[in-house]
């Protein structure tokens, strides 16, 4: 085990935890941001730079400090290392400039893209970001490709976080898209002009910081705050069949992997749950998904039918608890 | 004339050929390391010689080679970066074309050293003439048993691979030169861990420049001892120096380290002087990467001295005043030099090869490219000026690699010596703007 100081709070991690992991058992604002690491996903991580945070003390042995500002997500704690990230002056600056860098070439489409109200570099933006740019050149704008009926590739919002390369790598199977380019010419594509359609390929959608990869069958269907998430499951016999389904009204909008509370996909699901089985009977209905009060989706304020616990007795355990924990929201409250 | 340890023999008929080679002295290093000497007596020799890598980061070679992890059952590698393709650069290249020997036998004896197996020269891909004489001359070695297996009856084993890279500086970066090797896209590694833990193919492996390897060779020869008595200070041995810009005699160099930057550039014996009898204006003094300097601060260090060529004495003041010997690219711009057109210049070529990989970088370069396009053209407006540094500032030390800093550096260094040149752009716009345009006054020291 090793001990380290946190933000000023002591914690205690397993050997070669890493510094985001570390801050994550802590949880709440002090966790530094990612934009390209996710756990799930080996070798992310290192690539946005939105989590680099002080090292002052790198370990009882040498409690030298480190001379740059390091990755927390892929740097490993040291007993007695003494990291700063929201008390630190250097850090927070360098956030502020890395947001700057990342919106140089994002479009602030949030009002027609799909992803706003999910969007990493929204929150990202919110939290640690400057309302105006110093910018003024030419930005970076990509002819629309098209990688088949599943899944629209919007290039030019994309931050080559390099997620969705790793997810097509290690889940998808039969990889066709990459990187191509290089410096602020690199883009996601396919080579040359292929299809992704791969059996579990609709998991780049659910990696997606951004608005880059979203879901054809749910593009501009509506806003995400206008839905209801419910967890549900079926006997599918590619992958775990436990998914969100996205309600408005009685009608399945869409489907996506359930998500921790970093945003991570928990398990992964094929392409059949996420795209073909949009009528709730395909699925169990758990119940609905906890989300967080913060986030801009617990906004629509729906109202959970009373909880018949004669009617609904195939209601598993878990979510009942769930629910006792997190209450459903009531109608104008 | 200063002593040569590399060059010595660069200019003998046929010497790329393994006869002339070895009539002159070759390979016994390779006799004497494997015949006479346990591989740790000569990791032993290179600490004592003090040689610093030659490369551009200059860090101590022998100590490098003491930080391999040798862990039991494990292939351990040595890779030569060649990979050279620093703007104002080009010394590795002459050293190879001219001289494939000294780099083979400097392979096999740092191999032995290192206990690798397979080593590789991973040269850049547009060399291919350079390529096709080191595979003659490495056909060469193996014909005459100075590779392959049991090598000389000492029961070592090694070959020798030369890889040509596909183009792109950013390979020259160590970690993405490995990437490279693998097969896979030159991206940089995110560092730990570093290659000496887990290099190629996820093995131990030594990454060193072609000159550094090569300076091994007389190291052997002569004893650590004898080499480190050549120089100045930390800074020992002789290196080589690619000399460009307006000088009266460009070219490549072999000096003792400790030589004058004044005596350089105006001795008959080295530069010659500036071209047709101009002032010298700039220097950058170790590869576009490095902080520019005004003449004032090349020539004379903060504490009134003449500069040295040594690691140390260009470095004084930190990046603050300080520039670096880098790789030894060494670059003199007369006063007729727009300092402007040259960052943009440089700063054109970091945002073309920038990976991509990481945010400030791939952004960050772009964005000063274009801002100094602008200012060079008669666009600017004097916030740019501040623009430039707080952008190369927000790069700096914020990268997976060090082209971060290698982008950032001659633009914050121009702006730092340069500014009233900078602000001339602006106030002067049209006037800048005309082809061959040139500020009129002095630089301002920092």
């Amino acid at each position: 085990m090793a001990k380290i100081t946190f933000d000023g709070i002591e914690i205690e991690v397993p050997d070669g935890t890493t510094i985001m992991n570390a801050a994550r058992t802590v949880g709440g604002s002090i966790v530094p941001p990612a934009m390209c690491y996710y756990t799930p996903l080996k070798g992310s991580g290192g690539k946005c730079r939105a989590c680099l945070v002080k090292v002052t003390a790198g370990s009882t042995k040498d409690p030298r400090p480190m001379p740059k500002l390091v990755p927390s997500c892929i740097t490993s704690v040291q007993d007695g290392m003494v990291v700063e990230n929201t008390v630190n002056q250097q850090v927070l600056d360098v956030r502020k400039g890395i947001v700057e860098m990342l919106l140089i070439n994002h479009p602030l489409d949030c009002p027609v893209c799909d992803q706003a109200g999910e969007c990493d570099l929204q929150n990202f933006a919110f939290e640690h970001g400057v309302s105006t740019t110093r910018y003024t050149e030419e930005r970076r704008t990509f002819d629309k490709i098209d990688i088949g009926p599943l899944i629209q590739l919007h290039m030019t919002r994309c931050i080559l976080c390099y997620r969705c390369v790793y997810t097509a790598n290690q889940v998808a199977g039969d990889r066709v898209h990459g990187v191509l380019g290089r410096g602020d010419a690199a883009e996601i594509g396919t080579y040359i002009e292929n299809i992704i359609d791969q059996d579990f390929s609709g998991n780049v959608i659910d990696v997606c910081p951004v608005g880059a990869l979203t879901d054809k069958t749910w593009r501009f269907k509506s806003r995400v705050w206008f839905t209801k998430p419910v967890n549900a499951h079926r006997d599918c016999p590619k992958c775990s069949g436990n998914v969100l389904l996205w309600y408005k009204g009685k009608d399945v909008l869409r489907i996506t992997a359930r998500k921790d509370e970093y945003g991570e996909v928990k398990e992964w699901i094929c392409n059949e749950c996420r795209f073909e089985k949009k009528e709730t009977s395909d699925w169990t209905i758990e119940g609905p998904a906890h989300i967080d009060r913060s986030s801009v989706i617990s906004a629509n304020h729906y109202e959970l039918p009373v909880l018949n616990h004669s009617v609904v007795a195939d209601l598993p355990e878990s979510t009942q608890r769930e629910l006792e924990k997190n209450p459903p929201l009531k109608l104008g409250s | 004339m200063g002593r040569k340890l590399l060059t010595e023999h660069i200019n003998v008929e046929g010497i790329d050929t393994f006869e002339v080679y070895r009539k002159h002295g070759g390979y016994r290093s390779v006799e004497k390391a494997l015949k006479t000497m346990t591989p740790d007596e000569v990791v032993e020799e290179v600490k004592k010689s003090g040689l610093r890598g030659r490369g551009g980061a200059g860090f101590p070679t022998g100590m490098k080679w003491s930080f391999l992890a040798k862990p039991e059952g494990i292939p351990r590698h040595l890779v030569c970066n060649a990979d050279e393709s620093e703007p104002g650069t080009f010394k590795d290249r002459h050293l190879m074309s001219k001289l494939p020997h000294l780099l083979i036998e400097g392979m096999i004896t740092s191999s032995y050293a290192l206990g690798a197996n397979t080593s590789y020269i991973y040269i850049r891909g547009e060399l291919l003439y350079v390529l096709r004489i080191l595979e003659k001359a490495i056909s060469e070695a193996y014909a005459n048993g100075f590779l392959g297996k049991n090598i000389l009856g000492s029961g070592y084993d090694l070959d020798l691979h030369v890889h040509p890279g596909g183009g792109a500086y950013i390979c020259g970066e160590e970690t993405a030169l490995l990437e490279s090797l693998e097969g896979k896209r030159g991206n940089p590694r995110n560092k730990p861990p570093f290659p000496a833990v887990q290099g190629l193919y996820a093995r131990p492996t030594v990454v060193n420049n072609v000159e550094s390897i090569a300076a091994v060779v007389p190291i052997i020869n002569d004893g650590g001892d004898e080499y480190a008595k050549l120089g100045v200070g930390k800074s020992t041995g002789t290196k080589l120096f690619s000399a460009c810009g307006h000088l009266n005699k460009p070219g490549i160099y072999e000096i003792e380290l400790g030589v004058p930057v004044e005596e350089f550039i105006y001795s008959d014996e080295y530069c010659g002087g500036i071209w047709k009898g101009r002032e010298l204006k700039a220097v950058v003094a170790g590869g576009s990467s490095v902080p520019i300097l005004p003449k004032e601060l090349i020539l004379k260090t903060a504490a009134g001295e003449n500069r040295l060529m040594t690691y140390e004495s260009l470095s004084d003041g930190g990046f603050v005043t300080g520039t670096m010997l880098g790789s030894g690219g060494f670059i003199a711009m007369d006063e007729t030099t727009c300092i402007v057109r040259n960052t943009w210049s440089f700063s054109r070529f970091y945002h073309h090869e920038s990976c991509g990989q990481c945010s400030p970088c791939r952004e960050g370069t772009g964005w000063m490219e274009k801002v100094l396009h602008r200012l060079e053209h008669g666009h600017g407006h004097m916030e740019d000026i501040d623009l430039l540094v707080s952008v190369a500032k927000q790069i700096e030390g914020n990268t997976i690699c060090p082209l971060g800093e290698a982008a950032a550096w001659p633009v914050a260094a121009a702006v730092r010596h340069f500014r009233d040149e900078f602000e001339w752009h602006v106030t002067h716009a049209k006037e800048a703007a005309r082809p061959g345009a040139v500020y009129p006054g002095k630089a301002v020291l920092a």
